[in-house]
């Protein structure tokens, strides 16, 4: 039993603001619903399946499915795994809709933490009863140091250097210049990353993502429904995730969970890292980026640094093109969550609806990759591998 | 460039069925980690059942020594720049602490340190860990 082209990607949406104080979580997620519906060329009715994550407002999917007017729900799933989650919804999807159990199925995200004053450096929100909080919140654990601390071993076991960092945020930047949505859209240096304030050793202002309002949503439906409608086919090929924590006390910070997820991705797809034409991958910071590449097989463990430099992810200058829509290092990360945003590149870019400054010339193969929660502690990861048929 | 750590007035810790022993021998000086009654392997942070072989587990008194595993100084998230490290033990699991009493930007990965006691609200203490005397 497989995923593989099981189902399709027929809608995407990512919503064009960065800053909404007048609008609530509720009305972006359904304004990233009716954007990804009309983009596919379905309606409301159409949906039988509703993917959501903690960012939905209210318990589960009981008061976004009700706002949202979805009537003929038949299949629900609420996977949680931070921003990597909606990644996870469409491989879940694809699952739920081989087995029958919907056809059109909706994944929505939306969040306003630029209006609520969110930022990286401000204590973690923590429920009651979390079971590693009264052991870690003593000492002050907030989003960026949790990834500086990865950046820390990383430098000291391979030699990776605070430059060859700075080249992801470079390429990052230099893509967004195309974005006219994008939140930062100026082509920035090496050395303008070096001589930003630091925030947390070794990370720096400019190695942190944005901090924006928005969101976004997908359609996934069955392949014979995909195939009536007036838009690019593509297909998920293969998929896969998981969560790595702190193994008992048996703390390795030079992997990350993309070494468990992008090699069943892989499999599942029949593809090899070297075929990929274009790829998302989540940039809370520029290290996350660095060590899921090595983790996915793009190059090997501890020479991430080098495989970033020089230039070598900008698309039209290096092997491997990523995030041209300027990712969440300079273009948007809605509600402190990137999974969204990257499948959504990722489909533009097989679609050939990429900006022409940055679209990969007949792009058929595409990867998108997300980590959610804390790649210092604990994270879900999940890698998703599509295709334009 | 040197930094030092300034005096963070430390939130009491969570006192609950997981934390309650483990805080009262800390208010004594003492440090201690879990370790498994069936395989015999410590864990951290500590847990009921153990994360290995889910067999029940048992308080152990640690040396109180270790290494920093990785370390990074937090200057923007707050009043005073802090060092949040990870520490491995000398009995061999890694925990979540600070950094304290030191010039923190001399930290380097690998250095040994020891623990330190630090008051917390309500006459609780925190243990954190400093560079090691000898």
């Amino acid at each position: 039993m497989t995923i593989k082209r099981k189902a399709c990607i027929v809608g995407a949406y990512e919503h064009p603001t960065r800053k909404a104080p007048d609008k609530t979580v509720a009305q972006l997620h359904a304004e990233c619903a009716r954007g990804a519906l009309q983009d596919a060329g379905l309606t409301l009715q159409d949906v039988d399946g509703y993917f959501c994550a903690g960012d939905a407002p209210g318990l589960g999917a009981n008061s976004m499915a009700d706002y949202l007017g979805l009537t003929r729900l038949r299949h629900v799933d609420t996977t949680d795994t931070g921003g990597s989650a909606y990644l996870i919804h469409v491989s879940h999807a694809a699952q739920a809709i081989a087995m029958g159990k919907c056809n059109v199925a909706l994944i929505t995200l939306a969040g306003r933490p630029r209006s609520a004053g969110s930022s990286g450096v401000a204590p973690r929100l923590v429920t009651p009863d979390t079971p590693d909080v009264p052991w870690e919140m003593p000492y002050n654990p907030v989003t960026v140091n949790m990834y500086a601390l990865a950046a820390a071993r990383h430098m000291h076991e391979f030699g990776t250097t605070s430059e060859q960092l700075a080249w992801i945020k470079v390429a990052a930047a230099a893509h967004a210049q195309h974005n006219p949505n994008a939140m930062l859209r100026e082509a920035v240096t090496v050395q303008q990353v070096m001589d930003s304030p630091m925030i947390s050793d070794p990370l720096r202002k400019l190695d942190c993502c944005v901090v924006s309002d928005g969101g976004g949503a997908l359609i996934v439906a069955r392949p014979e429904i995909a195939k009536k409608l007036k838009r690019p086919v593509v297909n998920v090929l293969g998929a896969g995730e998981t969560i790595k924590g702190q193994l008992g006390g048996q703390v390795d910070l030079t992997w990350s969970g993309a070494a468990i997820s992008g090699p069943a991705a892989f499999e599942e797809a029949g593809v090899r890292p070297t075929d990929i034409q274009y790829a998302s991958i989540y940039d809370s910071f520029t290290i996350t980026v660095l060590m899921q590449l090595e983790d996915l097989g793009f190059c090997r463990k501890g020479e991430g640094g080098k495989f970033v430099a020089d230039g070598n992810l900008i698309s039209g200058v290096g092997k491997l093109p990523f995030n041209t829509d300027g990712g969440g290092l300079c273009n948007n990360h809605p509600a402190n969550r990137g999974g969204i945003t990257k499948v959504i590149e990722a489909v533009r870019q097989l679609r050939g609806e990429a900006h022409p400054k940055v679209q990969v010339p007949d792009c058929t193969l595409a990867l998108a990759q997300g980590t959610g929660g804390l790649l210092g502690s604990r994270h879900g990861s999940a890698t998703l591998i599509m295709e334009r048929q | 460039m040197s930094t030092s750590n300034g005096e963070r007035l430390l939130p009491a810790p969570q006192v609950d069925a997981a934390t309650e022993f483990f805080f009262s021998q800390a208010r004594e000086g003492r440090l201690f980690i879990k370790a498994c009654t069936s395989c015999g392997k410590p864990h951290w942070y500590p847990r009921a059942l153990c994360p290995f072989c889910m067999g029940d587990t048992e308080w152990r008194s640690a040396s109180g020594r270790g290494t920093i595993y990785s370390v990074s100084v937090t200057r923007r998230a707050g009043p005073e720049p802090y060092a949040i490290a990870y520490v491995t033990l000398d009995e061999g699991v890694t925990l979540l602490t600070n950094i304290v009493d030191c010039d923190l930007d001399q930290l380097r990965i690998g250095d040994r340190v020891e623990v330190t006691f630090k008051p917390a609200e309500g006459g609780a203490v925190v243990p954190m860990f400093r560079p090691a005397q000898e």
